[in-house]
């Protein structure tokens, strides 16, 4: 890559001439407007940025970017990226999914790209409900939700996408809310310069079907009692007056007033590099009310990628035993010659 | 051959065209290792070969149960052969299941050789044998022959240190052996392949090449059998040989295709029977740039195929029957992206899981039809093992030029049956290259080639032609998302009239026999070699009839209407209940006739040859 073949972008370069289809307010607007902003920042030349996506509302960002991109079908998204990174590991492959396409048609999926540390950045948008098929419960819907679907209230008990994440490997695991900006922000960018299977949550409002469900934490009146924004090597700190933490009581988690008992030497202290993610599992389990809700980088660790494993046994293969020779190949083996 | 002298009479020599032996034995007896050196040794001996391994589902059925038998069918001859025998004149039979499941194909006055020391009271009862079949007079109409080959090659292993149970173990090389000595084959080839594969445990190694010499002097040195057989080399077109499997033939074929693209191969497959050879041989070519990837299940693996494609690789995924139903949705995707991609569909019995490790032809409607959406993909089907190489390139050159889904239709039997296959000079092979899109200026991702339809391979990584593609109905030329009714209906049109003009750059449907007559075969398939050999009988008998073979089934070849409308009658066999005479029923209004048969078998020349002869008669009498 030259210089001059590397000119700095901004956001505009890429917005894709596509006009922008998701219903006014929802919160994916922001999300999409997020990503634009921190894409100049990995210094990757547009073409070599794919976004890939499933089925859903999240599935139409692809569109409104103007880099490659491909809509695929549901679920299936991560299946589509990990070939592709495996094939061309000099692409930048992002994976842009919701809550149903993620983790309930594309389960399995996401958790092998995952656990292969395929490197991929997987944003999943969490609005807790169907969208696109306008208004049933979703995998992570919390239980007794009533929807179309469920009138009664689902009984299915909700998954926890950032528990998933950690226990299927992911070396990167975090967490954002849309309404942030800012935080979504230094999210997508670490998550952009991490190198390996890369996990984002955030919290999306849909404003249609499932209005406000994160807002009773998210609010700003009342989110920084309610939300624990984790900081790599800080103690779990929290609270409007920052008078707040988290403790832990052998592997329980408990929340603590400070200045009394409690000091912030008493916290626990943040470690997104712990190759143990044990204390990122325990910090993905806090749900409000208990606790405060999470968001920041839960794990970032370094481990080999999936295609540069491939890419060394390829290298290996070759050492070995030097450029394969088709004529050779093809009479391998006993052969006789009629003449 | 031995020259030295002895006292003793030398046994007769017997001149013979053609025989077919079939090994048959508990899984753990070792029969399809036997069988294979026994092909190996033939094949490159000279004699034309066809080859039909024949094994259980089970990994390990209970040893000495009827389940658990394992046979191989080799049929060899001093002429073109095409099928691997409808019977064997010798059974080789290791233990009483493998009598039992085995017997009926063996025609009356055929040789049956049996490992006496087998017959235990044990195995008779797990064979279901209430009697001792070798003295109650049941076999007196096969020529019978009682070899005690355990203990005989117990005798020969005597001193190795080894437990009996090893030693055992190689009682199928003295039997071996013994069918070497008996139709006049080296022993070197196998010994050989002894001494590199034991290489590392020199007593396996001796004990192996013990038994099978012992079994060799056991033929020569006892008088049970009073003649031995000669089949003389085949007189084959002039050229370098070996012997392939149709799985095989697929895989070099494929890394034959990637060469001549020169691109990327990415295979990405999830295990199943009886496809993942392919996926185990592909692992073995990196140096030849071939990427393999085995994915999470059957849709992750067309999933990761159709991403590598996207990136400009040779994306390939290989299946069974079961995989293709879960790959349905993902290959609808590959037709409306119009990405190139190869679907190897090993097929297998069904419905459902079926019966894994016989042979069906029952998943070309599933291909053709089985997507939601008019979604048309072109279909191709090698005849033969060693035309699975072949038809292999072929897949690739239709998915490159045309910008389409291929499927490539195998089977059970082609994919685990051998014959010799003349090897091509890679000089001699198809250039199958295509460029990819890079001009920005007139880029348009649904623009398409004049004459092929085909729209451009523009991968990321190309400045200046970023662009989006997706599941979504796409506007012609911009490819942005369209709900246009018009624009719907014209794409769907394109993509039918970019499979259908396939039909324009494939060759004629050729006809084997007159060109007009009484009575036309046609088939697709593993059902080429039993279809030939029954018209060959039938042609020497002076009856016109002719056998015709598709291998390009979507789209058909641009002739096949009027090859159908030059006989008075149209005989279909298929190994399903009548999947192409469907569709060329329907597409040809013409009253094909149907034989069917789903027994997990291939046919047998006869039966052909009997449902051709019905239709012969029956048009002699109106
Ligand atoms: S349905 Fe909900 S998630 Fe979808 S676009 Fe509308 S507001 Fe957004």
């Amino acid at each position: 890559m030259t210089a001059e073949t590397l000119p700095v972008l901004t956001r505009k370069d890429f917005v894709s001439d596509q006009e922008v289809r998701w219903c006014p307010g929802c919160g994916d607007y922001s999300i999409l407007a997020q990503t634009q902003k921190t894409m100049p920042d990995f210094g990757v030349p547009r073409e070599k940025i794919v976004f890939i996506s499933g089925i859903g509302c999240s599935g139409r960002l692809p569109y409104y970017m103007a880099t490659y991109g491909f809509h695929t079908i549901h679920g299936r998204a991560p299946t589509i990226a990990t070939g592709l990174k495996a094939a061309r590991p000099d692409l930048m492959v992002w994976v842009i999914t919701g809550d149903g396409d993620a983790l309930s048609i594309g389960g399995n999926h996401v958790i092998h790209a995952m656990r292969r540390n395929v490197d991929i950045r997987l944003i999943m948008f969490n609005n807790q409900i169907y969208g696109l098929t306008k208004g049933q419960a979703s995998p992570t819907s919390e239980i007794g939700k009533k929807t179309k679907s469920t009138p009664q209230g689902t009984v299915d008990r909700p998954i926890v996408p950032l528990s998933v994440a950690l226990t299927a490997e992911a070396t990167f695991v975090a967490r954002s809310v849309d309404t942030d900006t800012a935080h979504m922000q230094e999210t997508l960018l670490a998550a952009g310069h991490h190198r390996g299977s890369a996990f984002v949550e955030v919290l999306q409002n849909c404003v249609i079907f499932n209005d406000d469900t994160f807002a009773p934490f998210t609010a700003k009146d009342v989110r920084e009692d309610r939300m624990l924004v984790l900081r790599h090597g800080e103690p779990l700190v929290f609270g409007k007056e920052r008078d707040k933490g988290i403790r832990l009581d052998g592997l329980r988690p408990v929340v603590v007033e400070l200045g009394k008992e409690w000091s912030v030497a008493d916290l626990l202290v943040h470690d997104e590099t712990a190759a143990d993610p044990t204390l990122a599992y325990i910090l993905s389990r806090l749900t409000y009310p208990d606790f405060p809700v999470p968001v920041g980088v839960l794990r970032r660790v370094q481990a080999p990628t999936h295609d540069a494993l491939i890419e060394a046994q390829m290298a290996e293969a070759l050492a070995k035993r030097g450029p394969g020779d088709l004529g050779k190949l093809l009479l391998a083996g006993e052969t006789w010659t009629v003449s | 051959m031995t020259t030295q002298s002895t006292a003793e009479p030398r046994p007769q020599v017997q001149e013979l065209d053609r025989v077919t032996i079939r090994f048959a034995g508990d899984s753990g007896d070792g029969m399809q290792l036997t069988g294979t050196q026994f092909t190996r040794t033939t094949a490159a001996f000279g004699n034309d070969i066809a080859t039909l391994p024949d094994f259980p589902a089970e990994i390990r059925a209970p040893a000495g149960s009827l389940p658990g038998v394992s046979g191989f069918q080799i049929s060899f001859s001093s002429n073109d052969i095409h099928t691997p025998g409808d019977a064997p004149d010798v059974l080789v039979a290791m233990n009483p299941a493998a009598l039992r499941t085995n017997l009926a194909d063996l025609p009356p006055g055929g040789a049956l050789i049996v490992n006496a020391d087998a017959f235990t009271a044990n195995n008779l009862q797990k064979a279901g044998y209430a009697e001792n079949p070798l003295s109650d007079g049941s076999l007196k109409d096969w020529n019978l022959f009682e070899i005690p080959i355990s203990t005989l090659n117990a005798r020969a292993l005597d001193g190795l240190a080894m437990t009996s149970k090893q030693v055992d173990l190689t009682k199928n090389f003295f039997a071996l052996g013994l069918m070497f000595w008996l139709y006049e084959r080296s022993m070197e080839p196998t010994l050989r392949w002894i001494e590199e594969k034991f290489s590392s445990k020199p007593v396996i190694a001796e004990a192996n090449a013990r038994a099978l010499k012992a079994g060799y002097a056991f033929g020569e040195t006892t008088e049970i059998f009073h003649t031995h057989y000669r089949v003389k080399r085949a007189s084959l077109p002039p050229g370098t040989y070996r012997n392939v499997t149709g799985n095989e033939a697929t895989a070099l074929g494929l890394v034959a295709a990637a060469q001549l693209a020169g691109r990327q191969m990415f295979l990405a497959s999830y295990p199943i029977t009886p496809a993942s050879d392919i996926l185990h041989q592909l692992s073995t070519y990196k140096h030849f740039g071939v990427k393999t990837f085995q994915a999470e299940d059957e849709i992750a693996a067309i999933g990761a195929a159709i991403g590598a494609a996207y990136g400009g690789s040779m994306g390939l995924t290989s299946t069974s029957g079961p995989g293709i139903a879960l790959k349905t949705e993902a290959m609808g995707l590959a037709v409306m992206v119009e990405l190139p991609l190869v679907v190897i569909d090993v097929q297998r019995a069904g419905p459902s899981t079926g019966m894994p490790t016989k042979v069906e032809q029952s998943d070309l409607l599933q291909l053709m039809h089985g997507r939601n959406g008019d979604a048309p993909i072109a279909i191709v089907a090698p005849a033969t093992p060693a035309e699975c190489f072949d038809y292999a390139i072929e897949a690739w050159r239709i998915a490159l030029r045309y910008m389409t889904p291929v499927a490539y239709l195998s089977d059970g039997f082609l994919a685990t049956g051998s014959e010799p296959w003349k090897v091509p000079s890679v000089a001699d092979l198809p250039s199958i290259a295509v460029e990819g899109w890079t001009d920005r200026e007139t880029f348009r991702p649904y623009r398409r080639d004049p004459e092929t339809l085909a729209r451009p391979w523009a991968v990321p990584g190309t400045p200046g032609l970023e662009h989006r593609i997706g599941g979504l109905e796409k506007a012609d030329l911009s490819g942005n998302i369209s709900y246009d009714p018009e624009n719907h209906h014209r794409m769907t049109q394109l993509r039918h009239q970019k499979i259908a003009n396939i039909a324009n750059d494939i060759p004629d449907l050729q006809v084997y026999g007159p060109s007009r007559g009484d009575l036309l075969i046609l088939g697709w398939g593993s059902t080429y070699g039993a279809i030939r050999s029954a018209v060959e009988r039938l042609q020497a008998e002076g009856h016109a009839v002719a056998h015709a073979h598709l291998r390009h089934l979507n789209p058909f070849p641009r002739n096949t209407g009027e090859v159908l409308g030059a006989y008075r009658r149209v005989l279909m066999p298929e190994v399903n209940m009548g999947q192409l005479r469907l569709l060329i029923r329907a597409r040809y209004l013409v009253d094909a006739v149907g034989l069917n048969k789903v027994r997990g078998k291939p046919y047998r020349i006869a039966e052909i040859e009997e449902a051709a002869r019905l239709l012969l008669t029956e048009g002699a009498a109106q």
